[in-house]
């Protein structure tokens, strides 16, 4: 049995955050009741006119620019027709042959170190409505059709197949989503549809240079369903090569439920598109200087200020990647810098406690409490060995909890350090007192033992004794 | 004379001397619709209460002594493509014929805007398709000219109606000659502006990179006071242009010494009527006599200009009229399965056989494996055609031709033959395709029936088309003929 190679490349729909749709002026709002924001344009009535909105032009150079793409001066928008319900005009306003950007990539991190993934195109195009029955659509006596989503801008963000592995394919999305969240232009959240994917799929004996039969896998609406629909589609491809079979070109649909994907349609049954220039809409001429003064406002992006934290901060290059993975906790990070002299504290800190209490309540870095002054203070304390770094994580929990600063609940508690000799000694000599069995231990030369004692005081001076004090003393009285 | 003949600008003046109220104005043109109108049949939808009300309105306008517009309280009609807020608008199609608009087109604002009374909405071929307004959903219109004949098309709801006084002005469409045609058949005069020129939202698409709406009236004049009301950019259509709009009447001079027009020789070939021919020629010698150079001269591709119309217009169309699936308006087919079935149940019963004939053969062209042979080429072609019109406009003001080859035909004469049916827009395609302004003016008439001569010009070059079809008006007298009914 030959090894066998996964070829991936992934076309991911991502919607902006304009205010206004598209092609007319109705709000891009999420929700509302069904039909409620909408209009004669995006409904499709007869005789009314898509005027393409500007700012709309704009997040897709913005985007663009980000995924190193280059613009296009001239490009145009296209029909794609077909008949579907939720389509208000039976075709959609996309870009076919010149799409605004091409020729980018983005960079992901694999075992062998950063490996550029080629972006194929980056083209505009309008959502569909959505279709709501009631039960299945087969059971369903009835079609709704919601045309709220109708008109909503998207962009369309097509790879190389340069993706190899299941695992390649979400490190690509994640990298996809944190540049997009960083432009500003999305919220790519994939629960609400703002961040869509379709992957194409095929298998060939390592080795060999040409590309098996794809399949392309729709609906994947979440990162888990991307990575177990790929491991589920490899598997099929190849049992059923090895079987003697031969993969057919064909659409298929990931059943969550199932844990499997499923035929939709073969190519035999494809659409033909029959695309046409839109003749209601100009061809799109992009100034250079208005390209120029975009790229301008483009904030740093993630893969550049990891390197910079790597270079100014000498942190490993395990933190600033993860420190850059989103504009707002590297935000945090740098303001809290500016006010700590100390770059990999903050960096463990946040990567530690503060992460962990983020995602125990769900919060966004922007929601939290602690002020980076805050933070930067709670690290000075630690530093000046005013409270102990197990003292320290309670205090911080206190101040997630309630926005109060560090030195306050420092007093309010009494948690500050014990580092009077005076104090802590007596301590020691009663704890040696009541455990004579592991005191024995440490003398017969069993190290561990210490560790135990420490412990014990500790306890009794609730946490606040200094332990390297304590360390010390318990070594010369034994 | 009598008062619903009167041109747009007779009725101004008598309307600003107080010798009558647009009140009785309308009136008398209602009182003419009321009389001629089951001869005619121009309208799909009459609008007398809307069209009177405009009229109270400009009269308690006058009363005041506030100044008003040329065309304030003059009953317009206005083609069933076209959009009316509130009022019925069908394109002469079973699938819209409950459709009623929320929105106005921007030329029927702005028409409101300067005081017109909307009269109602002109009968037309189905979604514009056709030159003989036989295509119509509801009714075939006659030609006020010969009952026994049609109006041309597709605007030929609008063209009848204002050369049968059952409207002042009126506005049509024109994607191959539909405003041009019917105007050369009723004795009336009609202009396509240049694309761009005037607004298109709000008509109903047939095919969007020709389509162009444009103005019917009974004189040079009342056609300039119609520009100087719907022509400039639209915010709502982008492909509408931003130009300097001026006031189309400083260009009625009468006077066209000196100015050179070229009459393409393809367009007086050997299947010109004849009659019609005799006519034009005519109309060339005059306008010769008045001072005009006028010269044979050759668009070498206008062979093409016919099939690649087709092509493209039906390419658009079929795209364009996808929408009418009875899911959001419309008519809607009952016993329908599904959704999918719905569509085609709908569509099946909704359009009439031209208009399905048209979407079928654009959605052939578009498709894979034909895309290439047929639009693409179609799009080739375009652009040799425009190169033609580019080049003699380097040597002429203007191009002059018959619209068409024959005067109005019978009803029932060419339905059965589609092909003969397209061959109406020989002479009048090739202007849209190009998006150059082309205006048709009464030049006399032959076996009885009124015959139009095209003038062509230079985009957005409407003064000029004005000036030469002005000096012809005011050196003949053949738009004060008219039918007799
Ligand atoms: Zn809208």
């Amino acid at each position: 049995m030959p090894q066998y190679e996964t070829v991936i490349g992934l076309e991911v729909h991502v919607e902006l955050k304009t205010r206004a749709k598209i092609f007319c002026d109705s709000t891009t709002e999420f929700g509302g009741a069904p039909n409620t924001h909408v209009c004669p344009v995006c409904l499709g009535l007869p005789g009314v006119l898509p005027v393409v909105n500007k700012k709309v032009v704009e997040y897709a150079i913005r985007a663009a620019l980000a995924l190193n793409c280059k613009i296009a001066r001239f490009s145009k928008f296209d029909r794609k027709n077909y008949y579907y319900p939720d389509m208000p005009k039976n075709y959609q306003i996309s870009q076919h042959d010149l799409p605004i950007a091409k020729h980018g990539y983005l960079k992901i991190d694999t075992e062998n170190g950063a490996k550029k993934i080629g972006i194929t195109r980056l083209h505009m195009e309008e959502d569909s409505g959505k279709l709501v029955h009631q039960g299945t659509i087969t059971a369903s006596p009835f079609s709704l059709v919601d045309y709220n989503r109708a008109g909503v801008p998207l962009i369309e963000v097509v790879s190389e197949p340069d993706l190899r592995s299941p695992e390649e394919a979400r490190q690509y999305m994640e990298k996809l989503r944190a540049i997009i969240l960083y432009t500003g232009i999305s919220d790519c959240k994939m629960e609400e549809g703002s961040l869509r994917c379709d992957a194409n799929i095929s298998v060939r004996p390592v080795g060999t240079d040409g590309f098996g039969t794809k399949a392309e896998i729709k609906n994947l609406n979440s990162f888990k369903a991307l990575q177990r629909s790929l491991n589920f589609e490899i598997e099929r491809q190849i049992k059923t090569l090895e079987a003697g079979g031969r993969i057919i070109q064909e659409t298929r649909t990931w059943d969550e439920g199932k844990g499997e994907t499923l035929s939709l349609r073969s190519k035999e049954h494809a659409h033909d598109y029959r695309y046409l220039p839109d003749p209601d809409l100009v061809p799109l001429l992009i100034d250079r200087q208005w390209v120029e003064d975009i790229c301008g406002s483009l904030p740093e992006l993630p893969d550049h200020r990891r390197e910079r934290y790597i270079k100014e901060y000498g942190l490993p290059d395990y933190d600033a990647a993860i420190l850059t993975n989103t504009k707002e906790l590297a935000d945090y990070f740098e303001d809290c810098v500016k006010v700590c002299p100390n770059p990999k504290a903050v960096s463990n800190w946040i990567m530690g406690d503060f992460t962990r209490l983020l995602n125990l309540h769900g919060l966004e870095i922007t929601e939290c409490k602690i002020t980076p002054q805050n933070l930067a203070s709670l690290l000075g304390l630690i530093e000046q060995g005013t409270i102990s770094g197990k003292i320290a994580k309670t205090v911080f929990a206190e101040m997630f909890a309630g926005g109060t600063d560090a030195e306050t609940i420092v007093k309010e508690k009494g948690l500050v350090q014990i580092s009077d000799k005076g104090a802590v000694i007596a301590i020691v000599e009663e704890v040696l007192v009541t455990n004579p069995g592991p005191v024995a231990d440490f003398r017969a030369g069993r190290e561990r033992a210490l560790g135990f004692l420490v412990g014990r005081v500790m306890k009794a001076t609730q946490g606040k004794a200094n332990p390297e004090l304590v360390n010390k003393l318990l070594r010369e009285k034994l | 004379m009598q008062l619903f003949l009167l041109t747009a600008h007779e009725m101004h003046d008598l309307l600003i001397k107080k010798e009558i109220s647009a009140e009785e104005l309308n009136k008398a043109v209602f009182a003419r619709i009321d009389a001629v109108e089951e001869q005619i049949g121009a309208y799909i939808t009459r609008t007398r209460e809307n069209a009177l009300a405009q009229a109270r309105a400009v009269d308690r306008q006058i009363r005041h002594g506030e100044k008003i517009s040329p065309l304030s309280g003059i009953p317009i009609a206005i083609k069933d493509n076209i959009c009316t807020d509130g009022i019925k608008t069908t394109a002469g199609s079973k699938i819209l014929s409950n459709f009623i608009p929320p929105y106005s087109a921007t030329v029927v604002k702005r028409l409101e805007a300067v005081g017109g009374a909307i009269a109602g909405k002109a009968n037309l071929d189905e979604f514009a398709m056709g030159s003989s307004n036989e295509n119509s959903a509801f009714f075939a219109t006659r030609n006020p000219w010969d009952t026994s004949r049609v109006p041309g098309g597709s605007s030929g709801g609008s063209a009848a109606a204002v050369a049968a006084g059952e409207a002042v002005c009126a506005l049509g469409s024109d994607t191959g000659g539909s405003i041009r045609q019917p105007a050369s058949f009723c004795g009336v005069v009609g202009m396509k502006p240049t694309y761009g020129a005037v607004s298109r939202y709000g008509l109903i698409a047939y095919a969007s990179s020709l389509d162009q709406i444009g103005p019917f009236a009974r004189d040079v004049t009342d056609c300039a006071l119609m520009l100087n009301a719907i022509c400039g950019h639209d915010p709502l259509d982008s492909t509408s242009a931003k130009y300097q709009v001026v006031d189309y009447t400083g260009f009625l001079t009468d006077d066209v010494r000196g100015m050179k027009l070229g009459v393409p020789e393809e367009y007086m070939a050997e299947g010109t009527d004849p009659a019609v021919r005799c006519v034009i020629l005519k109309a060339m010698k005059k306008l010769e006599s008045l001072g005009a150079v006028v010269e044979y001269t050759s668009l070498p591709h206008a062979e093409y200009a016919l099939p690649t119309y087709y092509l493209i217009a039906q390419a658009e169309a079929s795209s364009n009229l996808a929408r009418y699936d009875g899911v959001r308006y419309g008519m809607r087919a009952k016993g329908a399965e599904d959704v999918i079935d719905m569509f085609m149940k709908t569509r099946s019963q909704g359009f009439g056989n031209e208009v399905k004939r048209r979407i079928m053969l654009g959605t052939y062209v578009l498709s894979a494996g034909y895309h290439d042979a047929y639009y693409l080429k179609a799009l080739k072609a375009r652009t040799l055609i425009i190169g033609d019109f580019d080049r003699v406009f380097k040597k002429y003001d203007l191009l002059l031709s018959p619209v068409s080859s024959t005067t109005a035909f019978r009803i029932g004469e060419k339905m059965n033959n589609p092909l003969q049916m397209y061959l109406s827009d020989l002479c009048t395609s090739s202007v849209n395709l190009a998006g150059i302004p082309g205006l048709s003016i009464p030049c006399g008439l032959a076996g009885g029936l009124p015959v139009g001569l095209q003038l062509i010009g230079r985009p957005f070059d409407e003064g000029k088309l004005l000036r030469a079809a002005y000096t012809f008006e005011q050196n003949t007298d053949y738009h004060k003929q008219f039918p007799e009914l």
